[in-house]
């Protein structure tokens, strides 16, 4: 069973709340989904204003673990505050650590990521480091004190799925005993299986489901997806060849001519 | 007092975090606050003394990626 910061999780699919069409069909696909794990952000709330009582109602009803994230962050001193407040709130130390460095890409800004990783993990956080496949990025975000890495596979909500496979392999390679999460830019249920096929531990996505013409079924889809694509990897998959070889036996074949 | 409040400027004549959060009818314990980019907690706002020109962050729940 997949163990994060000590907490066994059933699934391995980890699951956003965002861009569902209501929030009657955000709580049926979570139950679809099978997700252990929904990730949560924070917001300036009206004065006056319940909305924020009325999500966090509906999210503490699923009894899933949460996740905060720092979506939105540009800077160190943004993030760590956004995980501190998240932390009041949500009462959870698990942060999804963001740090953004280009509005069109949304690419993480990766310097201030290990800064503001550092000083959190210090700060007794469980950090979720939204990331790139830079293997020397990863090291660094090891050696501040993170405990799992969450790579981007391709920019987030972009749909293309891993577009630098070899880069992926690569990570999962160089880090065979840390729990390896792909987040973003997964669109189908086949990116999933791929990137689990792969060895990683777990996948995170939000608008794949979100956007979907049937978010409950997609949200099944992927659960589905991310269970064949592990149970794949842990059975040993057949590697490609150039040539053809008969799966039907020869022997005893009949000869008539 | 002048204050900005989520990004709003407000003049408001309260002088805690506290009192201002009753002023302006923000209630529950779902929202987390910070004052000048650092957080306030909850258990201090009642003893937080804001000044003049502060910089207040209201923040709730909401869905996310």
């Amino acid at each position: 069973m997949l163990e994060l910061h000590g907490t066994a999780l059933p699934s391995r699919l980890l699951l956003g709340t965002a861009q569902y069409p209501s929030p009657a069909i955000l709580a049926d696909a979570v139950k679809a989904s099978g997700t252990s794990v929904v990730t949560v952000s924070l917001r300036r709330e009206m004065a006056g204003g319940r909305a924020g009582e009325q999500f966090w109602s509906l999210i503490r009803a699923l009894g899933t673990k949460i996740l905060p994230n720092t979506a939105g962050c540009h800077s160190v001193k943004e993030a760590v505050t956004t995980a501190n407040m998240a932390r009041e709130i949500f009462g959870t130390n698990w942060i999804k650590l963001e740090v953004i460095g280009n509005h069109d890409t949304l690419q993480p800004e990766v310097f201030g990521l290990v800064e503001a990783a550092r000083i959190l993990c210090d700060d007794g956080f469980a950090v979720f480091p939204y990331t790139t496949d830079d293997l020397v990025v990863a090291e660094r975000l090891l050696e501040a004190g993170c405990q799992v890495l969450m790579p981007w596979c391709a920019p987030i909500g972009s749909a293309l799925g891993p577009v630098n496979l070899p880069a992926l392999r690569s990570m999962r390679g160089h880090f065979p005993g840390v729990p390896l999460i792909v987040d973003a830019g997964l669109g189908r249920p086949s990116h999933a299986a791929i990137v689990m096929e792969l060895g990683f531990d777990a996948v995170l996505l939000n608008t794949a489901v979100a956007k979907a013409a049937d978010p409950v079924g997609m949200a099944r889809a992927f659960g589905k997806a991310v269970d064949g694509g592990h149970e794949a990897f842990l059975s040993g998959m057949l590697e490609p060849r150039e040539v053809a070889v008969p799966s039907t036996p020869n022997i005893g074949r009949a000869v008539f001519s | 007092m002048k204050l900005t409040v989520n990004g709003e400027a407000l003049e408001t004549a309260v002088t805690t975090l506290e009192a201002l959060l009753a002023a302006l009818d923000y209630e529950g314990d779902w929202l987390a606050t910070a004052v000048n980019s650092d957080l306030v907690h909850k258990a201090r706002r009642a003893e937080f003394q804001l000044s003049d020109g502060d910089r207040i962050e209201i923040l709730s729940p909401m869905q996310g990626g």
